[in-house]
């Protein structure tokens, strides 16, 4: 009993984690039409530098929910320069953009490697969330609602963001269509940049996050990554709602598969993916195919 | 076939002939066993990178997947010899699900062309890589499998860096007279016709759906067989050929020679592998170089080497030969045909 109730924590903690990852993923997929590659890197980069900041770099040092605000900060600014000075110069052809983002991303893992070496970096559990909550007679770590609190709460704002800004109607306005978006006279090239960054900055923000529990090594984008794709292939592209079912969908079947089945989690992966394909290939909540 | 020759111009067919004859005699003048096994490393990414090429070239399709369909029938032939196989049942078997896998690819991404098919092929990669990682029981996780021993068609024992160099070839001289072939059938004008406007050669009658399954197969067929030839090269099969690097490794190859011609993956194959050779002999950077050339052929010679200095030496040599009635010569609108 008790085993599964832990089991289910721990799935919709990975799933709002995955949320932070894959919803910036998916907003830049509607948007700009193109799978970020660069995205689990970011996630990584994210993570080290936010992680670095919390033990501390050059004597500077930070509490681990300003460290987690800076490194988002920083990425979101390197993702804004990333689509500035490389995607822009591809205007419209989506294939090279996505071969450069290709690129990008194993530059960044290389870096990574270069500066942070080898070794796996764990980040200390923020202060105060240590502890345990006990709650009937199960017992669950706190930081780990505490993350899904996170999720909840950037769920809930991106959604205001999308739904109740003037931003987020333009955004939508260039999800659904952006040359008619173009023509009404919204800049569509200007929100690539800032929701480039926006994603850039969430995927990093997750990196840092997600740091205690999942510790931060070399490869994480590419173990990061692939759920990513997998989330939006399930949710759908552009798709909020779609990013957070399929999110949490993810969660429970990635951390499932491997409690019981340690061996083929990754490939257990590839059952809802296989069946969203063949029944709604535009994905739960997408509009069109991709 | 005749005319297929015929219909080369003669300066072509002298520079197929050099080439090849420099192939065929390479371990006579190059000194060493360890560039002769260079050579056999292009060889057979080159016919990993040909096998690519149908479908990024020829088909408009970009995988990013490939290398697990390259390192599912290296895992094939390693498991079954472990197994106690033979040789030639460990080949067949890996040739067989190599092409298996690259159907059930096929099936799953061809729902969609473009973004999407680089996106699912791109997923499928990386279960393919997480199962070989982590489905100890049969991979051996990260220690992978090693292989002992290579064949002997023929009384030729392989384990002889020459003899292998000399198998490469022959693959390598087959597959790409099968691309040459398949490239001007009807079926290869077929299927550039659905990478170039789709939904006319629907309306032709030409079941495009069908004629990109065909393409994968193909595909699928050359890259299981560079698999198997690596992994009797190397002897030994680790999660990592599967990894999303390998893919890029390999598209890079078709995308830096010129996708969509006879000799770009070629070329492209030629290049990556001495770069990389050259590269990693004094600094580990490798990684870090493939993704910097990716962004600079991307955004600098979009096109690929092999047709930019195509389209170079066509400028050139119109120059010179409009020079002397430079006021006459019309300039051409079929300079850049699309």
């Amino acid at each position: 009993m008790n085993f599964w109730l832990v089991l289910t924590v721990n799935s919709v903690t990975f799933g709002g984690l995955l949320f932070l990852l894959a919803s910036g993923f998916s907003l830049i997929f509607g948007l700009m039409r193109i799978p970020n590659l660069t995205h689990g890197s970011l996630f990584m980069l994210g993570a080290y530098i936010g992680g670095s900041i919390v033990i501390g770099l050059f004597g500077f040092k930070m509490n681990f929910w300003l460290a987690a605000v800076l490194a988002a900060l920083t990425v979101a600014a390197l993702g804004a320069l990333i689509e500035r000075f490389l995607l822009r110069q591809l205007p419209g052809d989506q294939l090279a953009q996505v071969l450069v983002t290709l690129g990008i991303s194993f530059m960044a893992a290389d870096f990574c490697l270069m500066v942070w070496g080898g070794d796996p970096m764990s980040v200390t559990t923020p202060e105060g969330l240590g502890g345990f909550a006990r709650i009937g007679g199960a017992v669950f770590p706190l930081y780990r609602l505490a993350i899904i609190a996170i999720a909840v709460v950037v769920a809930i704002a991106l959604w205001l963001l999308l739904d109740r800004t003037r931003l987020g109607a333009m955004i939508r306005a260039g999800v659904d269509d952006p040359d008619m978006a173009r023509v009404v006279g919204i800049r569509v090239s200007q929100l690539f940049t800032i929701v480039f960054a926006l994603g850039a900055g969430l995927a990093a923000f997750a990196g840092i996050i997600g740091g205690p529990i999942l510790s931060v090594y070399p490869g994480l984008d590419q173990d990061m990554l692939p759920l990513a794709l997998l989330v939006v292939i399930i949710g759908g592209a552009g798709s909020l709602l779609g990013s957070f079912v399929g999110s949490i969908l993810v969660g429970f079947i990635y951390n499932f598969g491997q409690a019981l089945l340690p061996e083929l989690a990754y490939f257990v992966l590839f059952l809802p993916m296989l069946l969203v394909l063949l029944l709604r290939p535009q994905g739960l909540f997408g509009r069109h195919v991709p | 076939m005749i005319d297929l020759i015929a219909g080369t111009n003669r300066l072509r067919l002298i520079a197929i002939a050099v080439v090849l004859a420099a192939l065929v005699t390479l371990p006579f003048w190059v000194s060493g066993i360890y560039y002769i096994n260079v050579g056999s490393q292009i060889l057979f990414f080159a016919v990993f990178a040909l096998g690519l090429n149908i479908l990024v070239g020829y088909a408009g399709l970009v995988s990013l997947g490939h290398a697990g369909l390259f390192g599912i029938s290296a895992y094939a032939t390693a498991y079954m010899l472990q197994l106690g196989a033979g040789h030639t049942t460990a080949i067949m078997v890996a040739l067989v699900i190599g092409v298996a896998s690259m159907a059930v690819f096929a099936v799953l991404s061809l729902r969609s062309s473009g973004i999407g098919f680089i996106m699912i092929t791109l997923a499928l990669g990386q279960i393919l890589w997480g199962l070989a990682y982590r489905w100890i029981s049969v991979t051996d996780g990260d220690n992978g499998i090693p292989v002992r021993g290579r064949p002997a068609p023929f009384g030729y024992s392989l384990t002889d860096p020459v003899n292998f160099y000399y198998a490469s070839l022959i693959v390598f001289i087959v597959a790409v007279a099968m691309v040459f072939i398949f490239v001007r059938s009807p079926f290869g004008a077929a299927l550039m016709g659905t990478r170039d406007q789709p939904r006319r050669m629907n309306a032709l009658g030409y079941h495009v759906w069908m004629i990109r399954f065909y393409a994968c197969l193909f595909s699928g067929l050359l890259t299981a067989v560079s698999g198997i030839l690596f992994v009797y090269y190397t002897n030994f099969i680790s999660p990592q050929t599967l990894a999303l690097t390998a893919s890029a490794e390999v598209l890079l190859m078709v995308i830096s020679g010129g996708p969509g011609t006879l000799l770009g993956p070629i070329v492209g194959a030629t290049l990556v592998v001495v770069i990389k050779t050259v590269v990693s002999g004094f600094i580990e950077r490798w990684n870090f170089l493939l993704g910097a050339i990716f962004v600079a052929i991307v955004i600098l010679v979009p096109e690929g080497i092999v047709p930019g200095s195509v389209r170079l030496w066509h400028l050139i040599a119109r120059k010179r030969a409009a020079t002397p009635a430079a006021a006459e010569a019309e300039p051409t609108a079929t300079e850049r045909t699309p």
